[in-house]
């Protein structure tokens, strides 16, 4: 599917991403800055280099401009004019994205809102917090903190990543099985349309009248709308929160445990797991203290009131023992808590240190299907000759195997993205999702042909339409166009031929 | 209803053969469920399409957390399912009256006293299968707790009405119930009450249901044994039977008596909302519920009024006694373009619910 070492799907393909207007880049960079004084807007190659890719660094594109806004006039009057002009849009957050939402188009300009990083309002008698997007994830809880309270989603990325980007995925964290995502922890919006009008979507209150476009916009990538400002919910920091750490010699057994907890009537705050690669790499990196001749282990954290809390880890600790775990530790402090999880949180950096690149993939599956897929992706993984450390949101059912390889081999990054894709369909084939909280961007833009048929690909195109008829806004992510799917996607193609030849190619 | 109506069965055929149908025609459909919960809405002009032949749990794993069922079964049926084994819905929905099924309480998205400790109807949907208006179902979500392929149409269809298609199955995210339940009762004038919910409200407590009237609040604490009874020792106040909840959720209380001749609205504000003053609006005139950012009225005062004082809180206001033209708050111009772009988008031909929300769309 790739040729030279670069996958496909990178660059736009006008024949299957649908074709877009071509413009000069002059013309457009003289039209902006004639409407938008002040705006800083950068047009040399070795300025906009550092916006080529986010954090799907093998797929980068050089944007045509970028522009670094300070005020929501100049966000405004940037998308109007975009939009007379017919120049595509990509919004950008703090980069950090894995699925390539973010990456830049060669005819289009880079909106990056990280200037937008100023806490607006906090109340603490309502518990709420009022956000510019480019506020980093982490300084929204470090603000609640010194009134007892927090905000509850926290991606492993929280101390770079931004809660318009947050927004844009949906983002979760190790505490969403109990604590939700971030659709369950916003409660209102403010959005610049692509004509440049801004309305607010959700409430202060519980509910708003009308559809639900705040839970619409949650996970749009970008698509529908520019994110302007967030109030999120906040939530009374719990009195006490313990962790468990309980090592198996088998995966299964482990996978097995995790139901046998939720079944005990518990949802922990959070319930990790990690497989034998990613313990070591882990331990190597930060000295967790993680058992480095486990198969794998589970972090179990509970949180509540203390007296609640007791009573649960004597009955998590009882489930444990009874699946077989070989060794349970309970951390004594804090600070053994904030090791533990320092392991966890700094997985993807430590496997990284293992291999010149890895590759990180997102899928979800009902946990009753983790020993089938856990054994599906260890014969991947022979098959291709490549390591695969496995991550897990295990409460969830979100899996992050991560897939090591080393680009400058040749045809290993091809192999990568070929093992990845399997996994995938691995996912969806047992009922799951190719996508928990990472999105599908650039990245899994094929595979969205293995989840959706084309009836439903076709509702979300009209989805888009509802909001940006002329599909300026980050297009070509997200949702694949029915010629996409034709060609590569999941539709396999047979015998040499199409599925649907009857389809417009554009 | 035929024979059928009593046990599982899978109508989609049928009703998606209606719905081409009407497509092709270009007729209203009015969908009901348990027509329990007509009083919520405008009236709607259609040839009724009903859901209760479409019955039954698809499937259930209470290790999974997650339940599959059929639009047209009775919400009785599904709680009862889950209590079998433990769980719960976390919304505890509320059902006015026995035939209450799972599309309306999706449909309506309407939530009981739980709601702001546990989340709502919408927070608990996990993936929908729906009926377009070329008669085909499709499915959003899924059975996974985590799923951010696509858009979330699943949680669009909650609170629509019916007006962008017609679900035929939901999956849900359920909860176990909790190890203790215990309900007290507090004599506190509103002001103190008002103040000690903010206070609590930036504590770890176990509350999951709070409502002030007539001089008196009631709680009630759900969680682990050893925290409840901490909790109930530590608050004092007088017991309170559970089933005060279940009178609240489905407005048995005598505040709801249907001999009231003024309309009841529903006010949804900000938690933490000082009390709203309202001409000749008195203190027993308004049930506080969800730690007050749920609050019932009777009044006879026009709905720019009270929609004027709700909005100025940045809350809104919803008339449940018919009547009125716009039942829900009139949308910001914006806000209502892109309503009727989706409807024309998703209904173009106006054939599912038209006008049940806003007679714009
Ligand atoms: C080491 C590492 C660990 C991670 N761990 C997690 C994890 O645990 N959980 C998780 O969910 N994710 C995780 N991520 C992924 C990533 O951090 C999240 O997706 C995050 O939400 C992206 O935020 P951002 O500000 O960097 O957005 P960007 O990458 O800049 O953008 C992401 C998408 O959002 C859109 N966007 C950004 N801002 C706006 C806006 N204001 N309005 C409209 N659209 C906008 C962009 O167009 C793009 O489609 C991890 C990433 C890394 C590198
Ligand atoms: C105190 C109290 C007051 C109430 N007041 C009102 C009121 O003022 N107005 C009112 O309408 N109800 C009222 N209800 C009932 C409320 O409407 C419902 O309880 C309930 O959620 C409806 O369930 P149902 O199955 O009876 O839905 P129905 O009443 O049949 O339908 C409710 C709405 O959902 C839509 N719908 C139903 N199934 C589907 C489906 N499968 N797909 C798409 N759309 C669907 C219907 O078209 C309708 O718009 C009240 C209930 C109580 C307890």
């Amino acid at each position: 599917m790739m040729s030279g070492g670069i996958p496909m799907n990178i660059l736009y393909d006008a024949a299957l991403d649908g074709v877009l207007p071509q413009n000069d880049k002059a013309e457009v960079l003289a039209d902006l800055q004639a409407a938008t004084p002040g705006l800083t807007l950068l047009h040399r190659e070795e300025d906009l280099r550092p916006f080529e890719c986010d954090g799907l660094s093998a797929y980068r594109v050089l944007p045509m401009l970028v522009a670094l806004p300070e005020t929501l006039d100049q966000v405004e009057t940037l998308l109007k004019r975009c939009r007379a002009l017919g120049v595509p849009v990509v919004t950008r957050g703090a980069g950090t994205g894995l699925s390539g939402g973010a990456l830049p188009l060669e005819q289009g300009v880079l909106l990056v809102m990280s200037r937008f990083n100023r806490i607006l309002d906090i109340d603490p008698d309502a518990r709420t917090m009022r956000v510019q997007p480019g506020v980093r994830n982490l300084a929204i809880s470090e603000a609640a903190s010194p009134y007892g309270l927090y905000y509850a989603p926290d991606p492993s990325s929280q101390i770079a990543c931004s809660i318009g980007g947050n927004v844009a995925e949906n983002a979760g964290g190790v505490h969403c099985l109990k604590y939700g995502l971030t659709v369950h922890n916003v409660m209102k919006v403010e959005v610049i349309t692509i004509e440049g009008e801004r309305m607010t979507l959700g409430s202060e209150a519980l509910d708003a009248p009308g559809f639900d476009l705040l839970a619409l916009f949650n996970g749009s990538e970008g698509m529908l709308g520019v994110v302007t400002e967030i109030t999120v919910k906040l939530l009374p920091k719990p009195e006490t929160a313990k962790v468990l750490m309980a090592s198996f010699d088998d995966v299964e057994k482990a996978g097995r445990a995790v139901g046998n907890i939720i079944a005990a009537g518990i949802i922990p705050g959070g319930l990790e797991m990690m497989d034998k690669l990613a313990i070591r790499a882990a331990e190597d990196f930060v000295k967790a203290g993680y058992p480095v001749e486990a198969e794998a282990i589970l972090l179990c954290e509970l949180d509540g009131v203390e007296a609640d809390v007791d009573d649960d880890c004597a009955t998590v600790r009882r489930v444990l023992e009874a699946a077989g775990a070989t060794g349970i530790q309970q951390a004594r402090d804090d600070a053994e808590r904030a090791k533990f999880w320092a392991g966890r949180k700094n997985a993807f950096p430590a496997v990284g240190r293992m291999s010149p690149d890895y590759y990180c993939m997102d899928g979800t599956i009902p946990r009753r299907e983790l020993p089938r897929v856990l054994k599906g992706i260890a014969d991947f993984s022979a098959e291709y000759g490549l390591r695969v450390a496995n991550v897990f949101h295990a409460g969830d059912g979100n899996m992050h195997p991560l897939i090591l390889f080393d680009a400058n081999q040749p045809g290993e990054l091809e192999q990568a993205e070929e093992l990845g894709g399997k996994i995938l369909e691995l996912c969806v084939e047992v009922g799951g999702s190719i996508t928990g909280e990472h999105g599908v961007g650039r990245e899994k833009i094929n595979q969205m042909c293995a989840q959706f048929n084309p009836g439903e690909l076709t509702i979300f195109h009209a989805v888009k339409a509802a909001f940006d008829p002329e599909r300026l806004l980050n297009p070509g992510k997200n949702i694949p166009t029915l010629a996409r799917c034709a060609e590569f996607g999941a539709m396999h193609v047979h015998n040499n031929q199409l599925p649907h030849p009857d389809l417009p190619r554009f | 209803m035929s024979d059928t109506a009593n046990t599982d069965h899978d109508a989609s055929q049928a009703l998606a053969e209606r719905i081409r149908q009407a497509d092709a025609e270009g007729t209203p459909l009015r969908i009901v469920g348990g027509d329990t919960k007509a009083f919520y809405g405008r009236k709607v002009e259609g040839s009724s399409l009903a859901t209760r032949e479409h019955r039954g749990i698809t499937s259930y794993d209470p290790v999974e957390l997650i339940v599959s069922v059929r639009s047209g079964t009775p919400l009785a049926e599904l709680e009862a399912a889950l209590d079998a084994n433990g769980q719960m819905l976390g919304c505890e929905p509320p059902h006015f009256g026995d035939d209450a099924t799972v599309g309306g309480m999706v449909a309506t998205g309407l939530s009981g006293p739980r709601r702001p400790w546990a989340g709502s109807v919408r927070d608990f949907v996990l993936g929908t299968r729906v009926i377009n208006r070329e008669g085909i179902e499709q499915r959003f979500g899924g059975e996974v707790m985590k799923n951010v392929a696509g858009y979330d149409l699943s949680r669009l269809m909650v609170g629509a009405q019916g007006t962008l298609g017609l679900i035929t199955e939901v999956s849900l995210k359920v909860l176990p119930r909790p190890g203790a339940t215990r309900s007290l009762r507090l004599e506190l004038p509103l002001p103190e009450a008002l103040a000690k919910l903010a206070e609590w409200g930036r504590q770890p407590l176990p509350i999951t249901a709070a409502a002030w009237h007539d001089g008196a609040l009631a709680l009630r604490l759900e969680g682990g044994p050893s925290s409840v009874a901490a909790t109930r020792e530590r608050l004092g106040g007088e017991d309170l039977e559970d089933d005060y909840w279940i009178a609240l959720r489905e407005q048995r209380l005598g505040f709801f008596s249907p001999d009231d001749s003024r309309p009841l609205w529903r006010l949804s504000l900000p938690h933490n909302t000082p009390v709203i003053d309202l001409p000749g609006v008195n203190e027993s005139d308004v049930l506080y519920d969800w730690a007050s950012s749920q609050r019932w009225l009777r009044s006879d005062l026009d709905a720019e009024t009270i929609r004027l004082a709700s909005a100025r809180a940045d809350g809104h206001a919803t008339c449940l006694t018919p009547g009125l033209d716009s039942p829900f708050t009139p949308l910001a111009p914006v806000v209502e373009k892109y309503h009727r772009n989706l409807k024309a988008e998703l209904d173009p031909k106006g054939i599912f619910n038209p006008g049940r929300l806003y007679a714009a769309f």
